[in-house]
């Protein structure tokens, strides 16, 4: 399969919404154009960007680049003393987590019963999570156990997930659910 | 790694799960270091080692269990003086223990202590215990007691540590007492002899002597060993005692705190060392500590450290953590007169694992999910996972594409062959699209505990928000709707400092400013926020000092300064560790308990393994010393004293009450003081070495749709799982991606050509795998890298399967999870998903 150098870019920069397949393997065969463009553009005019392999937790130093707000490129940083510039497959393809026609852009809702998507505005779907949030933790909220234990706690929201994010985040989402209450946080590092 | 003389590589894949980690223990190699690989599987981590030795899933206890008998019966080991040396000072082999203990060679594989389980709570009736041990007989035989008075409550605390003061913990330098532990631990492995271990492992004898003979001759004075394990140690129903069997083999070959020792823990995630640090955890809070819990003396404040602090040891100063804790949590809300607000603070009331809140979700008892970048509708006994997920009333998942969590509704395979009907399913479901990587700005914590923050290079399109934006709104909404009330259960959430907006408006609206947050975790003084910590040693127990985790305490020691930003690499040619590159926890110390690369006398143990030294006023060297800068080697302990003055200049251990490492842990496991060689929960081997089968308190979660394989020809055959480099974990962030599913696009399972000769079964012939929680297809990969065991006398055949696969993605494929089980290690919950058994057939 040939793809031009247009259709190359119009999936990598997501504006494409077609998923499919055949066309994304297709484009993993023959990146040649685009990689010589990406390299033309890094050495020309791209900015380089610090940054870190989000895989495992070996914690591969790399560079962004971009040209104009968009991501290009993105390769090991020579300077690490871990990686010293090389990166493994992963780390190698971490350009097509963001630069991916497969990627969602759009907030989704399911309502209860339905067999089907909605499209939902941002704002109103985080205001709904509040609000379902607030009316779960209220209704099932324990002050204290029969013996009188006080444990202002409730067991009935489950918050998981946090290893592959920010430490900041793992800090924001366990202080916000310990500041309501809900005990059972977990991540991968579980299981 | 790079300064090793020999690495062994076990329960981990390194080469291919590691990669880029992998290329030190091979510059190691290049310079002359052995390399050693422990595996079931002939991996491409083998094909560079000097030896490999196979060893069947699961036993690997009794495998190191032999290289500990080997080593402290080995002529070398008695020979060299630097060995004993090692022992006597640094580790717990003098210390006496009482004489109530009994050791599993004594009760045929149980520990003393062993009673029915019958703790918990009726509101949490998920813990899945079978059995519990008393720990009490395993303590240290101890002269008297020498605590104080309770004195007056707190802060300052120093009356109430002082009262947890115990008797001084009895020891024989002579390592003769029947009771010394060096005793006690040469008794247990007497019987792991390389014929027994040959035995329960199915390694050859001759294997089981070379890497004995490999590790020996490369530790000691010159020369230093290092482990390295991965999960293939810890999703096992014994996993935490695998570790310490490690442990104990490398104090005894004097391999910890120096350069080129220790074990190296490979985890998995980019900040799963961080989400443990920062505990989006059920059972910790922030730096170690434990969650409050209804089920211990938790009710205040004092009972809390009561119960967990110590009097001896840096754990002396948890008053300091926890109060600051406190403060980071509620802010000026937090005052002495009620505790810091410490009854705000939620408490546990039993197991709230990824596991057991499984449980507890299919048996309805859970209304609501945040899934937040993991993908459980592939996860552990995944029919029951998802059995779960249709129980919620909502679920919100927020990932890079739809995963299988976010579809489990729609075609799920139980939706699919018609078993359940989305329509009956009544969870509301909300997928948000996440900003990746290089949108965001924020740090990681790699698995060598260093942080390194990335910046944000680009917008992420669209809807796609950073998690952080995600949490910080949903507070801030929350925090509007509290704001006013004056109910008692809701003062901790009305309480609560959130204070994240940035200080310049972000591109993205609405994003939280993640300094502000990094600024909290590290800490600042109270009355004056600008000032920031440089130091846990500048952390207080009154609350002028605000601080969410002690161990990251310095990391952002001012305005501006935020050290996880350093990219200064030493420059080529010199010997040191990196220092001004990222920064690592605690206080960037590269090489934990450091104190221990020196003699007693403060001396290097060699010049080739020089790394940290007293240098006739101050202890310094290439690494930031791990030990009180200025305390002489030659200081006496104080026998009265608390924390760190209890202990003498030449106990490297600091953390420790007793400041030397443990052989032999007097307490802190529920599965008992030593590693004693267990079958994993399912096995189609009966133990080789005692007639208690499994771990007597392993967990368990008894349903229907969780049966376990009782020792049958049913299931007669080792199944191991394991990842691939291409793929990430259960495929979130790698089945989208076209690259990487290319180079690997379909699932499979590895077996031996004597297994596929039995069962009639073709390379690339689709094949059948069932245990009793599932059933499932994938295509035939008859390889040598995987053999058949002799064990106990017979032949055990072994399978693997890597268990990237689900049904979204580009490209897709059963879900391995389908099979496993949802039993666990009694300390951690976490599951075996590394060896349990199953059967084979032609599909
Ligand atoms: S590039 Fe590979 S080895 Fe490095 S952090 Fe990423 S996944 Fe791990």
């Amino acid at each position: 399969m040939v793809v031009s150098r247009r259709d190359f870019l119009r999936s990598s920069l997501g504006l494409g919404t077609g998923t499919a397949l055949g066309s994304l393997v297709g484009l993993g065969t023959d990146l040649t154009p685009a990689m010589a463009r990406a390299q033309e553009l890094r050495i020309r005019n791209a900015q380089a960007t610090p940054s870190v392999c989000p895989y495992c937790s070996v914690g591969c130093a790399t560079l962004v680049h971009t040209v104009d707000g968009e991501i290009v490129n993105i390769e090991g940083d020579p300077r690490s003393p871990h990686n010293e510039g090389t990166l493994c497959p992963k780390g190698a393809a971490i350009y097509q987590l963001h630069q991916n026609p497969n990627r969602m852009t759009q907030v989704l809702h399911r309502a209860p019963g339905a067999t089907e998507w909605e499209v939902w505005d941002l704002e109103r779907a985080m205001d709904r999570v509040a609000e379902l949030v607030k009316e779960t933790r209220d209704e099932t909220f324990l002050e204290q156990l029969p013996d009188g234990t006080r444990v202002n706690q409730t067991t009935a929201i489950f918050a998981l997930g946090g290893a592959t994010l920010d430490n900041e985040w793992n800090h924001m989402q366990q202080k916000l659910m310990r500041g309501l209450g809900v005990v059972p946080i977990e991540n991968q590092a579980r299981i | 790694m790079e300064f090793s003389d020999c690495v062994v590589i076990e329960g981990s894949n390194m080469a291919e799960c590691h990669p880029v980690a992998f290329r030190w223990p091979m510059k190691a190699k290049a310079a002359g270091a052995k390399l050693v690989h422990v595996d079931p599987r002939f991996t491409r981590t083998s094909a560079m080692a000097d030896v490999h030795a196979p060893i069947r899933a699961g036993s690997d206890i009794a495998f190191l269990g032999g290289l500990i008998h080997y080593v402290i019966n080995s002529e070398r080991w008695n020979g060299d003086p630097f060995f004993r040396e090692y022992v006597v000072n640094y580790t717990n082999a003098a210390t006496i223990v009482g004489e109530e203990f009994q050791d599993t060679e004594e009760l045929d594989g149980v520990f003393s202590g062993l009673m029915r389980y019958t703790g918990g709570v009726e509101e949490w009736p998920f813990d899945g215990f079978l059995g519990r041990y008393d720990p009490s007989s395993w303590d240290y035989a101890r002269g008297p007691d020498r605590a104080a008075a309770p004195g007056r409550r707190g802060p300052p605390f120093d009356d109430l540590i002082r009262s947890l003061k115990r008797g001084q913990p009895l020891r024989d330098e002579t390592l003769q007492h029947p009771r010394c532990i060096f005793q006690i631990v040469k008794r247990h492995f007497s019987r792991y002899t390389p014929e027994m271990v040959s035995n329960v492992t199915g390694c050859p004898v001759d294997r089981i002597v070379e890497v004995a003979e490999t590790i020996l001759a490369n530790s000691g004075r010159e020369r230093t060993t290092a482990w390295a394990y991965a999960v293939g140690w810890t999703q096992h129903t014994y996993g935490p005692q695998m570790i310490g069997c490690c442990a104990l083999l490398q104090l005894l070959l004097g391999n910890f705190g120096r350069p080129g020792g220790g074990i190296m823990a490979l985890r998995g995630h980019a900040s799963i060392q961080g989400s443990t640090d920062i505990p989006t955890l059920y059972h910790s809070i922030h730096g170690y500590m434990p969650a409050p819990s209804a089920l211990k003396e938790h009710a205040t404040l004092s009972d809390y450290l009561r119960s967990e602090a110590s009097a001896e040891g840096y754990w002396a100063n948890m008053p300091k953590f926890l109060v600051s804790y406190l403060k980071s949590m509620y802010g000026d809300a937090a005052t002495p007169e009620n505790d810091f607000g410490y009854d705000w603070h939620p408490k546990i009331i039993g197991d709230h694992s990824h596991l057991p809140m499984f449980v507890a979700m299919a048996e309805g008892r859970v209304k609501g999910m945040l899934c937040i970048g993991q993908n459980p509708g592939t996860s552990l006994n995944a029919s029951v996972e998802r059995k779960g997920l249709r129980q919620l009333d909502w679920l919100v998942v927020k990932d890079n594409f739809l995963i299988e969590t976010a579809t489990f509704w729609h075609n799920a395979p139980e939706v699919e062959n018609g078993s359940v009907r989305t329509e009956d399913i009544q969870t509301e479901v909300f997928f948000f699209p996440s900003a990746q990587v290089a949108e965001i700005d924020g740090s990681f914590t790699n698995t060598q505990r260093m942080l390194q923050w990335h910046y944000k290079a680009a917008d992420p399109p669209g809807d796609c928000r950073s998690d952080p934006w995600f949490t910080h709104q949903l507070a801030l909404r929350l925090k509007a709707m509290y704001a006013d009330s004056e109910l008692p259960r809701d003062q901790g959430i009305r309480n609560l400092v959130w204070d994240y907006d940035p200080d310049e408006p972000h591109e993205i609206p609405g994003e939280p400013d993640p300094e502000k947050v990094l600024k909290e975790v590290g800490g600042y003084y109270t009355d004056d926020p600008d000032r920031h910590l440089g130091g846990f040693g500048e952390l207080r127990d009154d609350g002028s000092t605000t601080c969410a985790s002690w161990i990251y305490c310095g990391v952002f020691p001012e305005p501006g300064r935020n050290l996880s930003k350093n990219k200064e690499p030493d420059p080529p040619g010199t010997i040191g560790a990196h220092l001004n590159w990222g920064w690592a926890w605690p206080a960037n110390r590269r090489v934990l308990y450091n104190r221990a690369s020196a003699d007693p006398r403060g001396e290097p143990w060699s010049e080739r393994k020089r790394w940290v030294w007293w240098d006739g006023s101050r202890w310094t060297g290439y690494d930031t010393p791990d030990f009180a800068l200025q305390k002489p080697p030659t200081a006496p302990a104080d026998p009265n004293g608390i924390g760190l003055d209890a202990h003498s200049g030449a106990q490297p251990f600091i953390m420790k009450p007793d400041g030397v490492g443990w052989l032999y842990n007097p307490a802190g496991l529920e599965d008992g003081p030593l590693p004693t060689h267990y079958e994993p929960a399912e096995s189609p081997v009966a133990n080789p070495l005692y007639s208690q089968q499994n771990s007597p308190v392993l967990k368990y979660w008894r349903r229907d749709d969780n049966r376990l394989a009782e020792m049958s020809e049913e299931y007669p055959i080792i199944i191991t799982t394991y990842r691939l480099t291409e793929h990430y974990l259960a495929g979130a962030m790698s089945r989208w991606n076209p690259w990487l599913s290319e180079l690997m696009p379909e699932l499979f399972i590895e077996m031996s050509p004597e297994l596929a000769a039995e069962k009639d079964i073709g390379n690339t012939d689709w094949v059948r795998i069932s245990t009793p929680r599932g059933s499932i297809r994938a295509k035939a990969l008859v390889t040598r890298r995987m053999r058949a065991f002799q064990i106990d006398g017979r032949i055990v055949h072994h399978v693997g399967m890597p268990w990237h696969w689900g049904w979204e993605g580009v490209v897709t494929g059963d879900v391995v999870n389908e099979m496993t089980a949802l039993v666990g290690d009694p300390n951690v919950s976490i599951h075996e998903g590394k060896a349990f058994v199953c059967n084979v057939e032609k599909a």
